[in-house]
């Protein structure tokens, strides 16, 4: 069956995933439409990390499926460069490459990847820079810049790569308090041009502006789901409320 | 030049420091063969050995099981035996084996004994090359690697663009200490009758009987030769520093 783009642009059916016997995902499912952005919220080792790294194939899932246009992610002949072009990904420790400048960075991938032309991938990566308040940082280097800076350097970088889908795990959890707000402006920005995003967060205030569904996570399994106006005034579950009482 | 040449003769008659590779052409000649000869042995061997070094490190990193036991052996075999014992192994055990015949009905070797030290050498030195890459490659950290595969890249796009310059500059200092190593030890191929600087000057030595002077001459040379080498290598170093890599 073919993907047409009125179809949700990520399918995720029943996915289960362990390390060991330590079974992280116990049967996650649900859909991303195109444009929207959905924050997945829940405690520490409940798996939020572990389902955004298996969307783009850094780890293989053990069962279930998960869709992106249409194209298996859980099928051992997948392309994953072509998968890989359509979902960026943005860490929480920015994992830039240090011997590289800002600008060098984020010409890096469309460079040798996906061998664009030069003059082009440079215009693109000024462009971006400025985009992401960075104008005048180009020949920094990663250790000459702050957390924030490194970090919506490593925003800027994924874009390049012009994806449909971008993925953030945590991005402003090893930020100071100062310099998340400037990280979360341009993912906000990002989500207002209409770029889908997945957004594991532990960003309360930023989950329920930013979000047009949030989903609670715990120990593998989703416990509950809805709209923000909804999930932060009318949590059902008692581990949401929970969840929620102790980081509100 | 001449008048150079004139003050070691004059030196040698008014004080007997006999340095005959400047008064006599000859030994002057021979001595410079020599000393060009070693250049060549070290220029050959650095270079084959980091290659050695950068190919091994990348199959230790292969999925591939029997190439990483492969490189594995070939490191505990050069790693574990002594420089001057694989040179004889090389040159007079293999080497005996690796022959031609020629239309005259002689045997000879199709290796001569320069190319078998630069085998030898550069892969003596090269086993110890792949470990120090190998160290460099392991301190880049796991989540630098997974941004690059997020991004698109392949294991050897990887290996190229990002896991390769980061562990060249960490590996350096230790590089460094190896090549060192290396330098000093292609005046083994003396044994194995490579005419480099030792040889020649032993054959010096031999018709003039002045053995501390070509001594002197000998490690004055090496002296130089290292600290220019290790001058160069740390001009490297600075030049490839960036900022927050703490190196």
């Amino acid at each position: 069956m073919a993907w047409t783009p009125d179809q949700p642009l990520i399918q995720i059916k029943d996915v289960h995933k362990s390390f060991g016997a330590v079974e992280v995902l116990k049967g996650i499912s649900f859909d991303v439409a195109k444009s929207e952005v959905i924050c997945v919220i829940g405690p520490s080792g409940s798996g939020k990390s572990t389902l955004l790294r298996c969307i783009n194939a850094l780890v293989p899932i053990d069962r279930g499926s998960i869709m992106v246009e249409g194209q298996e992610v859980h099928d051992p002949k997948l392309d994953k460069l072509a998968l890989r072009r359509k979902v960026g990904m943005v860490f929480q420790q920015y994992n830039l490459f240090p011997h590289r400048t800002a600008q060098q960075n984020i010409m890096m991938a469309p460079l040798h990847v996906l061998k664009q032309d030069r003059h082009e991938v440079e215009a693109r990566a000024r462009r971006l820079l400025k985009k992401v308040r960075l104008e005048g940082k180009e020949n920094a280097y990663p250790g000459e810049l702050s957390g924030g800076q490194q970090q919506r350097v490593a925003i800027a970088r994924s874009l390049a790569m012009n994806p449909d889908v971008m993925l953030f795990d945590e991005v402003t959890a090893a930020l100071d308090p100062e310099t998340v707000k400037e990280v979360l402006v341009t993912i906000r920005e990002l989500a207002e041009e209409g770029m889908t995003c997945i957004i594991v967060t532990h960003e309360m205030g930023f989950a329920r502006e930013v979000a047009g569904h949030i989903y609670f996570t715990d120990r593998g399994v989703i416990v509950e789901h809805g709209p923000p106006a909804e999930f932060f005034v009318k949590a059902r579950d008692p581990r949401t409320r929970q969840f929620l009482s102790q980081i509100l | 030049m001449q008048a150079v040449w004139n003050w070691f003769r004059w030196l040698h008659e008014t004080t007997g420091i006999n340095l005959t590779i400047f008064y006599d052409a000859f030994d002057r000649h021979r001595f410079f063969d020599g000393f060009l000869t070693s250049i060549e042995l070290m220029a050959s061997c650095l270079a084959l050995s980091i290659v050695i070094g950068l190919v091994g490190a990348w199959v230790q990193g292969s999925s591939f099981k029997p190439l990483r036991v492969a490189v594995g052996g070939y490191i505990q075999f050069f790693r574990n035996t002594p420089p001057l014992i694989q040179l004889y192994f090389f040159y007079f055990a293999l080497g005996s084996y690796i022959t031609v015949h020629l239309a005259n009905g002689q045997t000879v070797p199709l290796i001569n004994n320069f190319t078998w030290a630069v085998i030898c050498l550069s892969f003596y030195a090269g086993a110890f090359n792949v470990e120090i890459f190998r160290a460099g490659i392991e301190a880049v950290p796991d989540t630098t690697v997974e941004a690059a595969e997020a991004l698109g890249y392949s294991r050897f796009g990887i290996y190229i663009h990002v896991l390769l310059p980061l562990a060249f500059r960490i590996s350096l200092p230790a590089l460094t200490n190896n090549l060192v190593n290396l330098m000093k030890t292609t005046s083994n191929a003396y044994a194995i009758a490579v005419p480099e600087m030792l040889y020649v000057s032993n054959q010096i030595w031999s018709d003039n009987l002045n053995v501390p002077e070509m001594m002197n001459v000998v490690l004055i040379i090496y002296v130089g030769l290292v600290g220019l080498f290790v001058f160069v290598m740390t001009r490297l170093e600075r030049a490839l520093r960036v900022p927050g890599i703490g190196l």
